[in-house]
């Protein structure tokens, strides 16, 4: 087990917040995650809080959540993960899926 | 959330589950995933857990009436059930017998306790029995589904069994030790857990029916598993001395009457079935028609 965190950021200047409701995507099995979507004042940036079963995988889950949070730019968002495995490509499908929930949310 | 291209409950999640089951976007989820009531255990074993520890519980309208609902994850380690998973479904069903829902709806997929908290784990299926009990003892009808690909074994295959009422599709499997678990203790003679045939027709969906271990049958599509379920409202088994002979009189009848009978084809040719081994291949009108000829109806 290896647990990460990394800050992106900031986006905007603006910390005001708006009352989102959490959104989850995703299931803990082997291959798969479960990404949690919250609103938390970060002085507008992105936060991701990371727990993967698979050791020794830091530089690319980096790679893989910089360019997530450079393209969607989530201010004052706080992504938290819990991964069994899941590959590269499945990590940026589920994001993509967290990431089209979330800008559905009222 | 999104609901798209889902035609049953087979390949979906505890969470889809719901949102399919009940009214459009009246579940409103106790102890949502934001809230990290996860399991203690995994974490000192190195096991990556879920926000949720795979169950979904909550309250929701069924047809406009208040329900309880709860959807175990197929997804997260085989739906079993640790110390935080089977306290969930207790607190669920203990919160049924004060509130008085017009049912409590159990979205089983499972095959049972989770081995890495099993200690925990099956003292969590007592409770969830005892509380069960007190639930339907206060007049609340409890309705199990196995629609999952896990099918519904280990402590929640009793549990099912314990509800009011079962509702099985023909992917759908009910028992208590699973075709691995048989094989790895009798040996492959004795069950052979790769012959899914085999597996199918003594655990699955429509052998279940035709012993009536399930009282509904249907096929996996919303529309007929809501209907289904909506049947059994305001009608409570009844929970009682004379209720509770009566089942062990059939049961023991049942035994008696099918003892010599070492493979279920055997058991549909004595209940009348006079093509048994067309029955896995019936589509699901033509083998309810079928059943509902030779079954006993309770």
């Amino acid at each position: 087990m290896e647990t990460f965190e990394f800050k992106f950021g900031p986006w905007s200047k603006q910390s005001k917040l708006s009352n989102k409701k959490p959104i989850i995507v995703g299931v803990v099995g082997s291959g798969n995650l479960e990404v949690l979507v919250e609103e938390v004042d970060l002085n507008g940036g992105t936060k991701f809080y990371l727990e993967t079963s698979i050791d020794g995988f830091e530089k690319t889950w980096q790679a893989v959540l910089a360019d997530f949070a450079e393209q969607e730019r989530f201010a004052n968002t706080i992504i938290t993960i819990n991964d069994g495995g899941a590959t590269p490509a499945v990590v940026q499908l589920r994001l993509a899926q967290a990431a089209q929930q979330w800008k559905e949310t009222p | 959330m999104r609901l798209e291209n889902i035609s049953g409950l087979y390949e979906s999640s505890a969470r889809e589950r719901i949102s399919l089951i009940l009214d459009a976007a009246t579940f409103q989820e106790i102890l949502p995933p934001f809230k990290r009531i996860s399991s203690p255990h995994l974490k000192t074993l190195g096991m990556p857990i879920a926000f949720d520890d795979g169950i979904v519980i909550g309250v929701g309208l069924f047809e406009g009436k208040k329900v309880f609902c709860a959807a175990q994850e197929p997804g997260f380690m085989g739906g079993s059930v640790g110390e935080v998973h089977g306290a969930k479904l207790t607190g669920l069903l203990e919160r049924a017998a004060i509130e008085k829902p017009a049912a409590v709806i159990l979205i089983l997929d499972t095959g049972g306790v989770r081995l890495h908290e099993a200690n925990a784990g099956l003292i969590a299926i007592s409770e969830i029995q005892r509380a069960l009990f007190k639930a339907r003892s206060m007049g609340v009808v409890v309705i199990a589904l196995s629609a999952g690909s896990n099918g519904v074994y280990g402590g929640i295959g009793i549990v099912a069994r314990c509800c009011d009422y079962v509702l099985i599709t023909e992917q759908g499997r009910l028992s208590v030790s699973g075709p691995e678990v048989i094989e790895s203790q009798k040996g492959v003679e004795e069950f052979d857990a790769r012959d899914k045939a085999l597996v199918w027709r003594t655990m699955g969906g429509k052998h279940r029916y035709l012993q009536n271990e399930a009282q509904a049958y249907t096929k996996d599509s919303i529309k007929n598993i809501r209907a289904t379920i909506a049947a059994y409202f305001g009608k409570p088994v009844p929970l009682s001395l004379e209720e509770l002979l009566r089942q062990h009189k059939s049961l023991g009848q049942r035994l008696e009457k099918f003892s010599d009978c070492a493979d279920a084809l055997d058991i549909w040719t004595k209940m009348g079935i006079q093509n048994p081994d067309q029955i896995p291949s019936l589509d699901d009108e033509s083998f309810i028609t079928i059943a509902n000829r030779v079954r006993d109806h309770d």
